[in-house]
């Protein structure tokens, strides 16, 4: 029985980590295909546990809403849950119909939405007849959901009750305002408000859908008890009640402008009688598919993304106590999507806080890690590694990073070998190339005027 | 809680934990029953294995090989609910001194081990317990287990450290707690809700007693309950449970072994009347939360104890277990729709006494009193008409299809059976539990909302928004910084 339970995860990690190089001979568990709609297949098929788990991202996400209706994409994935019309001699549903028979078929179906995304998500048991009833439910979700114009004014209504309530959250006002200066034009900065979600109808999300959630754009990630046959079935069905498309004819969409580099530095203080002040500092960072990408993975975990061994965790909370959580991090997206340094302190020690934490970010690009520094990242990412393919969820979302990114396949059979090659002289220059903290957004909110 | 979620960008994945809810948690979240009938589920063969080392302490193993990893659980069971006035929020203040030195280590140099290890750690404080992990490659276990026993046995530092961390915890209770205005109100509700029993006290800690709190008040909280008969190791993961057994004798067995304090028992009195409180603070959304005293499970009769906490649990899924459950459905739609949200959760277990809780966010142009009413109707329409069969069976299932989901996460395994363990729960408690929860009938669920729901044992807390060109005055703006504590 325990022998049995050994799979592809086990395997699989342990050979990666202990080939240790390129020429790594480990089998890659994850097969691809196209399918003759166009859609891409990514399939792991792992057994120990009786779940299947999809996702199914299409070039959906907000980057993609006009300006006037900024909210559009999430709006619309919104309502993809709020129910199923009528088609094919089936019933319509509405939501509550739709909501009792997912519960009744113990899975779980998801549409969500992210910068550059949008995500349909199933988890399920993989017995044959509940995967069979839960892969044809969300087949007519994704299909043919019905955007009823009533719900959608009684969703706009708590979505504009609930964007209120933000206002008053000095951490949700922060980060706009660290997205308006940071993205400037470009819709990563878009901010829906009241007035947006007024210019959005259900006209306007049927149009959206149309010509975006189409099959030959879409990218399916697979994970769990399939076979490859099986895997076929299933990403064919999932998209069978979308218009037919055939992968030959499956124009491009527009491009999406680029996010513009900072001219000059820009700070805003704003009052605000809170508590904490919130502080982020940042710049547009860059795009997923960067070659830089390994070497800022492992120098921002030296400068703020480790956790409690970071230089701005050591230099911010646990020299100073000045706050409980202080981290830097990338964005990587398909466009450059933001650096950023936050953390929330007293509101009387934030000016002295934003210098500590400058200083720690001025001097890490300039001067770059040390050796100890970058051995202490590579043991923690690379010795880690397992820890990141130890459960079909995670490698689900790593499925899905190689699918949606277009990367090798081979992705993670090479990554410990490239994040091994990766030197200090590397990490300084990509910080470099990447961060111009003389040309910074600063937002601190809170204090008094 | 030590640390803000911790980041894994390479990878996307993060974890949080949760410091303690102001209302209670879904316990049943923890506590999946066994998997859908016909799906077979080989690693359900694989049972835990409960020891106890010479010195009292419990050890308890999982194995679960499908990847090279493993996680070690110290859970001690002391939590903020073993605290006395005056030191609020100490268990929580020394869960993070934990990670400030040891013999062997020097302020900071845990982390830093653990991290050369490849591994993510995190601790967590609530009312009932304290934990503290590590995830690791499954080869690195012995490390992290030499490592713990070793702050277990000897957690020491300077009292600087204890000056500046506590600044950290004040930050943390200000971005948890005073700058969220339905946390405060959580805060009050529970020191209304309780008058004997020290849940009244927030987790966190008040902040005049964190103010006042010096490092000998953790190092005396250390000492007292920190000992080896009040502790419990869980690993989960690719490991041997006798190879765990042997190297937990050999870290953990070593620590002398000592008297567990005696608890007093500091008993609720029953709660005869209906409390109300009120916050007023900046916010544009109103916001009502219910609490009945209800009656819960006796951890050590699982099997033949009152049925009336089963039913409960039942009645709490019913009515917001699922999308379209019963109370979404009767105050979030339609015309007259009352609120933008509502929930309900059920405490089910713990060491302490357990609250059935309702609440909601009115819709724009309805009071908090109209979803106040509107909650209990639904309460009301369950006790005179009952639930049906379907939605009895749809409860069943997702629980059932939980238990299944569960086995996917070593992190979510280990999280059961310390929890567990803290609540005297039996080793291979969640089987039993869906054994009861499955039985529960219809007649049962309607009976139980029948009988626990009167005003009498009810506390309602009530968020009054301040509009924004009020806060200023409200909040003392012209006041000197610092005078708001």
């Amino acid at each position: 029985m325990q022998n049995k339970t050994r799979t592809f995860l086990k395997t699989w990690a342990a050979a990666l980590l202990a080939a240790g190089c390129l020429a790594a001979q480990a089998a890659v568990p994850i097969e691809h295909w196209q399918l003759p709609s166009g859609a891409r297949v990514y399939l792991a098929a792992v057994d120990a546990l009786p779940i299947v788990d999809v996702q199914i991202d299409f070039d959906a996400g907000s980057r993609r809403d006009p300006a006037g209706q900024a909210g559009l994409a999430r709006a619309t994935a919104g309502m993809v849950e709020k129910g199923i019309r009528a088609q094919g001699g089936e019933p319509a549903l509405d939501e509550n119909a739709l909501g009792e028979a997912w519960a009744d078929l113990g899975a779980e179906f998801d549409a969500d939405v992210s910068a550059d995304r949008t995500s349909f998500t199933l988890r399920t048991l993989a017995e044959p007849a509940l995967l069979d009833r839960a892969v044809a439910l969300a087949a007519r979700e994704i299909g043919e959901p019905a955007f009823p114009e009533a719900i959608w004014r009684r969703e706009r209504e708590r979505l504009s009750a609930a964007i209120r309530e933000s206002n008053t959250k000095p951490g949700t006002v922060a980060g706009r305002r660290f997205a308006q200066a940071v993205y400037g034009a470009h819709p990563y900065g878009f901010e829906t408000t009241e007035q947006t979600l007024a210019a959005i109808d259900t006209a306007a999300m049927r149009a959206r859908y149309e010509s975006l959630i189409v099959p030959c754009r879409a990218k399916l990630s697979i994970v769990g008890a399939v076979t490859r046959a099986q895997a076929e079935a299933i990403a064919t069905r999932l998209l069978a009640r979308l218009p037919a498309t055939d992968a030959a004819d499956c124009a491009p969409l527009p491009p999406v402008p680029e996010v513009e580099a900072l001219a000059a530095p820009k700070e805003e203080r704003i009052p605000f009688e809170s508590a904490q002040a919130h502080v982020i500092l940042g710049q547009p960072g860059y795009v997923r598919r960067d070659p830089d990408h390994f070497a800022l993975t492992l120098g921002n975990y030296i400068l703020g993304g480790g956790g409690f061994v970071s230089r701005l965790t050591e230099e911010v909370r646990e020299k100073r106590g000045l706050a409980y959580s202080v981290y830097s991090t990338f964005s990587p997206r398909l466009g450059a999507g933001a650096f950023r340094v936050a953390f929330q302190t007293r509101p009387d020690q934030a000016a002295d806080a934003v210098k500590v934490a400058r200083d720690v970010l001025e001097k890490f690009v300039a001067e770059g890690p040390t050796e100890a520094e970058l051995q202490a990242a590579k043991d923690n990412l690379i010795g880690g590694f397992p820890l990141l393919l130890d459960s079909n969820r995670k490698l689900l979302v790593n499925v899905a990073n190689i699918a949606w990114n277009e990367l090798p396949l081979d992705y993670l059979d090479t990554w410990t070998a490239r994040m091994n090659a990766i030197t200090v002289a590397d990490i300084k220059a990509a910080f470099a190339r990447k961060l111009q903290p003389q040309r910074m957004v600063t937002v601190v909110i809170g204090g008094k005027p | 809680m030590k640390h803000p979620s911790p980041r894994r960008v390479a990878a996307g994945v993060a974890m949080v934990l949760a410091l303690c809810a102001p209302a209670a948690l879904p316990v049943l979240a923890q506590q999946g029953p066994p998997s859908a009938s016909s799906a077979p589920v080989s690693t359900a063969a694989v049972k835990a294995q409960q020891f106890t080392l010479a010195n009292g302490m419990t050890l308890i193993v999982l194995p679960d090989r499908r990847a090279p990893t493993a996680v070690q659980m110290l859970w001690v069971r002391v939590g903020s609910m073993d605290e006395v006035d005056g030191t609020s929020g100490v268990a929580h203040v020394l869960e993070h001194m934990l990670f400030k030195g040891s013999r062997m280590l020097k302020p900071g140099e845990f982390s830093r081990r653990v991290a050369a290890l490849g591994g993510v750690e995190n601790a967590f404080t609530s009312r009932d317990f304290t934990g503290y992990y590590q995830q690791i490659p499954a080869g690195r276990l012995e490390e992290v287990m030499t490592l713990e026993a070793d702050r277990f046995a000897a957690n020491q530092w300077p009292d600087e450290e204890f000056v500046r961390e506590l600044e950290v915890v004040k930050e943390e209770r200000r971005m948890r707690t005073e700058d969220q205005p339905r946390a405060r109100l959580g805060e009050l509700q529970n020191a209304t809700v309780f008058t004997a029993s020290p849940y009244r006290r927030p987790v966190v800690g008040w902040m005049s007693d964190l103010d006042a709190m010096t490092p000998d008040d953790a190092r005396e909280f250390f000492r007292r309950w920190y000992v080896p008969a009040n502790a419990a190791v869980v690993v989960v993961g690719d490991v041997d449970p006798d190879a765990v057994h042997a190297l937990a004798q050999k870290y953990y067995g070593a620590i002398p072994a000592r008297a567990v304090p005696p608890r007093k028992p500091r008993t609720e009195p029953e709660q005869r009347g209906i409390r109300r409180v009120e916050l007023k603070a900046p916010a544009e959304q109103a916001y009502v939360s219910l609490a009945f005293r209800v009656p819960q499970i006796d951890p050590a009769r699982l099997e033949d104890g009152d049925d009336d906490p089963w039913a409960l649990l039942v009645l709490s899924a019913v009515l917001e277990g699922y999308s379209g459950a019963r109370l979404e459905r009767a105050l979030t739609q339609g015309p007259d729709r009352v609120a933008d949200s509502v929930g309900a959760y059920y405490g089910f277990v713990g060491r302490g006494p357990q609250l059935f809780g309702l609440y909601g966010v009115p819709a724009d142009g309805k009071t908090p009193e109209q979803v106040e009413a509107a909650l209990r109707a639904q309460i009301a329409r369950v006790a005179q008409e009952g639930v049906g069969e379907a939605e009895l069976a749809r409860v069943k299932t997702q629980w059932k299809a939980s238990e299944t989901y569960k086995l996917d996460s070593v992190m979510a395994q280990a999280r059961e059976l310390g929890s567990d363990w803290v609540q005297g729960l039996p080793l291979g408690a969640s089987p039993r539990i869906i054994a009861r929860l499955s039985a529960v009938t219809a007649a049962q669920v309607q009976a139980v909302a029948a009988k626990y729901f009167g005003d009498d044992q009810l506390t309602v807390a009530t968020l009054r928004p301040l509009p924004p060109e009020k806060n200023a005055r409200a909040r003392g703006f012209a006041a000197p910084a610092g005078a708001r504590h």
